[in-house]
């Protein structure tokens, strides 16, 4: 059984495969954290007034905090003086109009990555925001997403364009004093996208965006805003990656979403930041609060998450369930190899009447990997009817990992029903062998058999993604056997 | 066709099996008996590849070639298959997708194209007839909540989907009440062929009531003691395991 572990490390330890670096020059603001570098950000985006005084309200209320320890998971204090807090490519000086002045250089990045800026080749049906390091590179499909009145476009536009929307909005969700990063982002946040969604329209196709970070010792803190008006829908995807390099570097993000009466937002991630080496040196630390409040009747907010990457994650994307009947969920798939530590889960807040939500995680550990699934579910007083059901299952490979439940549960409300499910197993020698023995290679069989066990969050992907997720986890599981 | 030559093999640095000699030609069905812990499960695991176990001297052979240097997906794509005593589960792995991969994997060992989502579908209802089977067993995780019969019988059912040269079904009667190992045997029955060769290894000699062997061997501390035909098995039943232990102690 000795042979067995070692062939299952060996099928944990593929390569990165979004490792490269881009050759483009940069313009990177010197490490360091003041009011000044505060001022220079706002005042490189030529940002409105309203905008600078947001941030430098930030700033100070950040001053004041002190980062958070309470996570399941362990790194070296960070140095917030040792990071850059803006880096992007120096064409960008004057932002391109059209894809035709973006620099080559980036456009192959994104190509390499699988996914194609030019309209023609794009994925069908998918418009994308393309952020690299700080700034947002290109927008596909724009126009033809005005036609319906969807507005998709960076953050940063969305500031000069749409300024009763962003003032109106920005921080409703997530205020900027709610935690220490969340305090951060604000007061530095780079780029993100911004959409806004009218009342009563289907949006006709799935946007995303796709993050990336290249420059050296650069923090990306990007912000992504979205609205969904009554009676509207959105289906949402963000991707992730980064280059592979020694150190560590700080991925600080947050986002807020809003879905009015009757409005669906679904949001998909496919995070895929780079996780470190097989011996746990440099990786992305990945610090985000994602929230949605389904502030009208009947509203729906839905997170759908696949995590493979990050040195550290923690995240807790969660729904404040405001509006009667309204229902939240999230799926997600944690996935943690080598040293990797995932600290993740979510919150329901329920305050509206009948209002429900539904919780499903399936945390998978290879390697020395830690993962810790922590949620809350919270009823509040008055919201009768409500109803959540958690079911967190945690799936080891090999005997060297971890995986830790942290369920809190507050009701306030006799009416309400909370039901919770936890499961941990551990993928068999007799799985893999009866797998094997039918045929089936190794590699394959765990595969599917983490397949198998992922199979009710990834039925909640886009059907545009659901092929590539697979193929995404079976990269990241490789050499995992063990 | 499978030439077993003085076997010897140990678990944890206990030895299991003690000199194993065993020949099986083609289409013989060949009856494995002996009491609990006497090594049949260590014998079916070791010819079909599984880790675990130390191979410390004699060999195995399938059509002249050395399977021991062969890893268990090598050796099931040379038509080898083990139907399990515990058959295990693998919940949210629809059984049908792990059928058509299985069944994909070997075709394409052999160069042969893979069946799509419809031709596999055709073929499984086909065997699954073959075993009075639910067509709801498909679209159900691999042995997750099955009863005790109903692994069984997926196991013959996957035996019939991958047409095996030599099949060794480990304790394939054990939790079947008689009317459960009825359809069984006679699943395994259609399956015979002149060109398959079975092992049945049992602990009772009911199951050979129903699927009548052509030799019956006696395997008891890691051996193989006695070998004989059909009627090896009646006397068993008639006296038992215990006088062969005692056959055993004066020989040593
Ligand atoms: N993994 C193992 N570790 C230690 N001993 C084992 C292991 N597997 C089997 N054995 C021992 O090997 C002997 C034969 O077991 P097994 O092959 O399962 O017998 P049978 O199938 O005939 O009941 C038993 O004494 C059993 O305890
Ligand atoms: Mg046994």
């Amino acid at each position: 059984m000795a042979t067995e572990s070692q062939e299952i490390d060996r099928y944990i330890s593929r390569e990165y495969e979004h490792g490269f670096v881009t050759e483009v020059q940069q313009d990177t603001f010197p490490p360091g954290l003041d009011e000044g570098v505060v001022r220079a950000i706002s005042a490189k985006k030529n940002e409105p007034e309203f905008m600078l005084e947001y941030r430098l309200k930030a700033f100070e209320i950040w001053q004041q905090m002190e980062p958070p320890e309470w996570a399941h998971v362990h790194y070296p204090a960070i140095d917030f003086n040792s990071i850059s807090y803006f880096s992007a490519p120096k064409a960008d000086s004057d932002k391109p109009q059209s894809l035709a002045d973006v620099d080559p250089e980036i456009l192959e990045t994104y190509e390499k990555l699988g996914i194609p800026l030019h309209e023609r080749a794009a994925l069908a049906g998918v418009a994308v925001d393309a952020v690299f390091d700080s700034v947002s590179v290109a927008t596909t499909f724009k126009d033809k997403l005005a036609e319906e009145g969807v507005i998709f476009c960076p953050l940063s536009e969305a500031v000069h364009d749409h300024p009763e929307l962003v003032k109106q909005y920005l921080g409703s969700v997530v205020p900027t004093a709610d935690n220490f990063y969340a305090a951060l982002n604000a007061a530095v946040f780079s780029d993100g996208s911004f959409v806004y969604i009218p009342k009563g329209v289907r949006c006709p196709m799935e946007l995303s965006t796709y993050f990336r970070i290249n420059a050296l010792n650069t923090g990306q803190f990007e912000r992504t805003l979205i609205i969904a008006d009554e009676g509207s829908h959105v289906s949402y995807l963000e991707g992730c990656t980064a280059p592979m390099r020694d150190e560590n570097q700080l991925h600080a993000a947050v986002v807020e979403l809003v879905a009015m009466k009757d409005a669906q937002i679904k949001y998909s991630t496919v995070q895929n930041w780079y996780p470190g080496d097989k011996e746990g040196k440099g990786g992305i630390y990945n610090f985000v609060t994602k929230r949605g409040d389904c502030r009208g009747a009947r509203s729906k907010i839905s997170w759908t998450q696949v995590e493979t990457g990050s040195a550290i994650t923690w995240k807790y994307p969660s729904v404040v369930l405001t509006g009667d009947d309204s229902v939240g969920e999230f799926y997600s798939v944690a996935l943690t190899n080598n040293y990797q530590q995932a600290d993740t889960g979510s919150k329901m807040i329920h305050i509206g009447k009948n209002s429900r939500s539904t919780i499903i995680s399936k945390g998978i550990s290879a390697g020395k990997a830690e993962n810790a699934y922590r949620g809350l579910v919270k009823v509040l007083p008055g919201a009768t009817g409500a109803r959540n059901y958690t079911q967190c299952d945690s799936l080891l490979i090999g005997s060297r990992c971890g995986a830790h439940t942290f369920p809190y549960i507050e009701v306030q409300e006799p009416s309400a029903q909370v039901e919770h499910e936890a499961t941990t197993s551990r993928i068999g020698e007799d799985q893999l062998f009866y797998c094997r023995q039918r045929g089936i290679a190794e590699e394959e069989a765990v595969s599917m058999i983490v397949n198998g066990f992922c199979k009710d969050v990834f039925t909640e992907l886009p059907m545009e993604f659901a092929v590539e997720v697979q193929r995404l986890l079976g990269v990241s599981l490789e050499g995992s056997v063990g | 066709m499978l030439k077993v030559n003085d076997l010897k093999v140990e678990v944890n640095g206990k030895s299991i099996l003690k000199g194993l000699t065993l020949n099986i030609g083609a289409g013989e069905v060949h009856a494995i008996m002996g009491p609990n812990g006497s090594g049949k499960s260590t014998l079916s695991h070791v010819l079909s590849g599984r880790d675990g176990y130390e191979v410390v001297g004699g060999s195995i052979e399938l059509d002249g070639e050395d399977m021991l240097a062969l890893s268990p997906e090598a050796r099931a794509w040379k038509g080898l298959f083990l139907g399990f005593q515990y058959p295990v589960a693998i919940p949210g792995l629809n059984s049908s997708v792990f059928m058509r991969e299985a069944v994909n994997a070997q075709r394409r060992s052999r160069g042969e194209s893979e069946y799509d989502a419809m031709d596999f579908l055709s073929i499984s209802r086909e065997k699954m007839k073959l075993l009075d089977m639910d067509e709801s067993f498909m679209s159900r995780a691999v042995n997750d909540g099955f009863s005790g019969g109903e692994k069984k019988r997926n196991e013959i059912y996957q035996m019939a989907l991958l047409e095996p040269r030599l099949a060794i079904l480990d304790e394939i009667d054990s939790g079947l009440d008689i009317d459960a190992l009825k359809v069984v045997s006679e699943g395994i029955n259609k399956l015979r062929s002149p060109e398959r060769s079975l092992i049945m290894v049992t602990h009772y000699q009911r199951l050979l009531d129903y699927v009548v062997p052509d030799f019956v061997h006696v395997l008891s501390g890691g051996k193989i003691i006695r070998s004989g035909g059909r009627e090896l098995a009646l006397e068993l039943e008639e006296s038992g395991y215990g006088w062969l232990e005692q056959d055993m102690a004066a020989a040593e």
